[in-house]
């Protein structure tokens, strides 16, 4: 907080202190926050660009009608594991390891609460992953139904390897558990003595609410997906209307997570930005207050409208209504947030540092692709968008330009804290217009697809749309291999010769404690807790 | 850390599993609540699968008349030949008909089935309701049997004025894969 002054001991050195083991073995046994954020870090790094070729792919299919690469089989696989990959390998991974990396250090913590449940929640990943990954070379399909896995494509016609797909969503819902069920200890009980609540930054405050949302939905989706394999194996008929089940059950248990869900990958991206904009706008965030409660109150809302997703489904006329208004209301918070962060830019001394571009996109985009919600919130509407390319495009600019977009300039930002060195700020300028050019170029005509009438998750389609198609084809390539430059930067700063000494605060206007220890970060910082008034 | 700390830590922490043990729990909980709201709502045809109790004192609404219409549909390739007798009828308020279901099996093995049932529109569905039903419970068929199957219906008078067409559909399942133990012989169906 800006108002207070922060200081930290230096003379902490007692002689329990030791580094990092050596090899490989500090990777599988590491139990420090920072390792393990670095871990996540990585391992969303390699899925998105795994993820982004399989987008890269459906784009080459979508490039003319008609068949280019795939056979339909193929390409409702490649969609699949694209949209799992996504949500489950880059996003939730990517903002797991910015709570490990940050959390502890912004409350003035020692590490995490629980350091070897940490190592756990992180190493679930990678084997649900191989084992994900691993369907697409096994005989017959890999899951093909969807990222959503609708009950019966899931169940009745579920390809063998959708038990592959079972076991995994379940280790990644485990470690998606473990790690919030941290998170949540470390933020009760590890804050530095005079860190109250209200004095949190925003990003622990986003993570505290994120995390009580991933304790309350991730075990909604294990029990969605342990009916499916009862079903799938065990002649229970949970969805399966001929014994006595309903499909459409499964859509309300799916979107019952699914909806919580998207908040989960969009709320530590607005403690991010809540953290950016201050710093290069030279100014305390404004209505610090009302970005809690407005937080909360989206964390609370997203439990009560996920019928928004099925409006379609013969929902009776007062349920639809009724989500329609309350989805709605999700706009009021969110709105208040937006104009918080507007607030917050006006009469400051805007620098445009990488950091701060990436948060400006942000702030425009997910604006767009939080207009387009509102849109498809509406019942009537919804009934000409639902399914088409339309929706496609809403959520990848809440995706894209909103949580991807949050990780990348969340990584600019504390990059140089986390390694010492900073990125080039050249490289980083292009970065970021290539990307918001790519981004842009690949989803905004899509919306036009969609109000035409073009279907998604089809890889054929009606000649009229083919130049739109072209387009978009045209800006993945330039967002995809645009992030290329991402990875030299990263890699670069991470194992790049340290050249110039970054001072403890590296950013003019940062606040905060973690811009008040050395700069790389050290192996263990806040030993003693700091000393806050 | 400190011994006070890791204790304040394991509570919390087991408190929070709690949480998530709950929110499992929770989950198949849904299964029944879904049930009771269809159930109670007709969203679904939930009324129309069991069975109601007909009032013969019930009031005729000589005043209205509401024309049901009859759909079937054959789940995923199941060889039989499922059909309405009537295409639709013509019925009062209150008032309790009876119609038939003609069923063959074409399949070339013995088979059990099962009818879904799915009434619309959505708020006209709760107020019709049945004694009888061949949907009730699930149907066995020898290889190349043909059968009649009886619905007894009534539509409540309390079902709004708007209302002057209701659509009673059947979705034929394959239950072979959910055979409860139950006799063949089935009331009111009238084997061909």
């Amino acid at each position: 907080m800006s108002e207070q002054a922060i200081t930290h001991s230096h003379d902490d050195h007692g002689d329990h202190h030791h580094g990092p083991e050596k090899g490989i073995k500090r990777w599988l046994f590491t139990t420090n926050h920072k390792d393990i954020g670095t871990l996540y870090l990585y391992f969303s790094l390699i899925m998105l660009f795994v993820g982004g070729f399989m987008a890269l792919v459906i784009r080459v299919e979508l490039f003319e009608p008609g068949k280019v690469l795939l056979d339909p089989e193929s390409f409702n696989q490649m969609t699949t594991m694209h949209g799992l990959i996504m949500v489950f390998g880059v996003i939730m991974p990517a903002m797991a390891g910015l709570a490990n990396w940050l959390v502890p250090m912004m409350i003035g913590a020692p590490d995490m609460a629980l350091p070897r449940l940490n190592n756990w929640s992180f190493w679930l990943l990678p084997f649900a992953f191989s084992m994900l990954l691993s369907t697409l070379l096994m005989k017959g399909p890999a899951p093909d139904f969807g990222w959503t896995f609708y009950a019966p494509l899931s169940t009745t016609f579920g390809p063998k390897s959708t038990d592959f797909f079972i076991f995994s969503i379940h280790m990644m819902g485990a470690s998606s558990i473990l790690a919030a069920l941290n998170i949540v200890v470390t933020i009760f009980n590890m804050r530095a003595p005079g860190m109250t609540w209200f004095k949190l930054p925003m990003f622990v405050w986003s993570w505290l609410v994120t995390a009580f949302l991933l304790l309350a939905v991730m075990p909604v989706l294990a029990g969605c997906v342990t009916m499916m394999l009862m079903d799938r194996h065990f002649h229970t008929s949970f969805f399966n209307a001929a014994g006595g089940g309903d499909p459409v059950l499964f859509q309300h248990v799916f979107w019952f997570f699914g909806h919580p869900e998207v908040y989960i990958l969009i709320l530590p991206g607005f403690g991010v930005i809540s953290e950016i904009i201050p710093t290069f706008a030279r100014k305390k965030l404004f209505g610090y207050h009302a970005m809690v409660y407005a937080t909360v109150m989206i964390a609370v809302v997203g439990f009560v409208v996920w019928m928004h997703h099925m409006f379609t489904t013969g929902a009776p006329i007062a349920a639809q209504l009724y989500f329609m208004y309350a989805t709605m209301l999700v706009a009021v918070p969110t709105g208040i947030k937006v104009f918080n962060w507007l607030a917050t830019l006006f009469k400051g001394s805007i620098t445009f540092e990488t950091p701060m571009l990436f948060a400006l996109g942000f702030l425009v985009m997910f604006t767009i692709g939080g207009f387009s919600g509102l849109m498809l919130a509406l019942v009537p509407a919804d009934y000409q968008y639902r399914d088409s390319y339309f929706v496609v495009a809403h959520f990848h600019y809440v995706l894209v330009s909103g949580s991807l977009f949050t990780i990348i300039a969340a990584i600019y930002f504390w990059l140089p804290k986390w390694t010492g060195n900073m990125y080039s700020e050249k490289l980083g300028q292009w970065h970021f217009w290539l990307s918001v050019i790519g981004m842009n170029v690949t989803f905004l005509p899509m919306h036009f697809l969609g109000l035409a009438g073009m279907p998604r998750r089809i890889p054929d389609y009606a000649l009229q749309f083919t130049d739109f198609n072209q387009i978009c084809t045209v800006g993945a390539f330039i967002f995809g291999f645009a992030q290329l430059i991402f990875l030299y930067i990263v890699l670069k700063a991470t194992f790049g010769k340290r050249k110039e000494h970054l001072s403890d605060q590296v950013w003019e206007g940062a606040k905060g404690l973690e811009w008040t220890v050395p700069t790389p970060a050290p192996y263990h910082t806040f030993e003693t807790a700091p000393a806050l008034h | 850390m400190s011994s006070p700390l890791r204790q304040k830590n394991k509570k919390l922490l087991m408190i929070l599993c709690g949480g998530v043990l709950f929110m499992f729990g929770f989950c198949y909980m849904l299964v029944p609540l879904y049930k009771l709201v269809c159930m109670k709502e007709g969203i679904n045809g939930g009324s129309a699968r069991a069975a109601a109790i007909y009032d013969s004192s019930t009031q005729i609404d000589k005043s209205r008349t509401i024309r049901v219409y009859f759909t079937t549909t054959l789940h995923s390739g199941l060889a039989f030949k499922f059909i309405p007798l009537q295409h639709s009828i013509d019925i009062h308020p209150g008032e309790r008909k009876l119609i038939y279901f003609y069923a063959e099996n074409q399949s070339g093995n013995e088979m059990t089935v099962q009818a879904i049932p799915s009434i619309t529109p959505m708020d006209g569905a709760r107020f019709l309701k049945k004694t009888e039903c061949f949907c009730f419970t699930q149907q066995y068929f020898f290889k190349g049997e043909k059968a009649d199957m009886p619905v007894y219906f009534f539509i409540e008078p309390g079902i709004s004025k708007n209302i002057k067409e209701i659509t009673l559909s059947y979705t034929l399942f394959d239950a072979s894969a959910y055979i409860k133990n139950q006799k063949h012989f089935i009331k009111g169906r009238i084997d061909l």
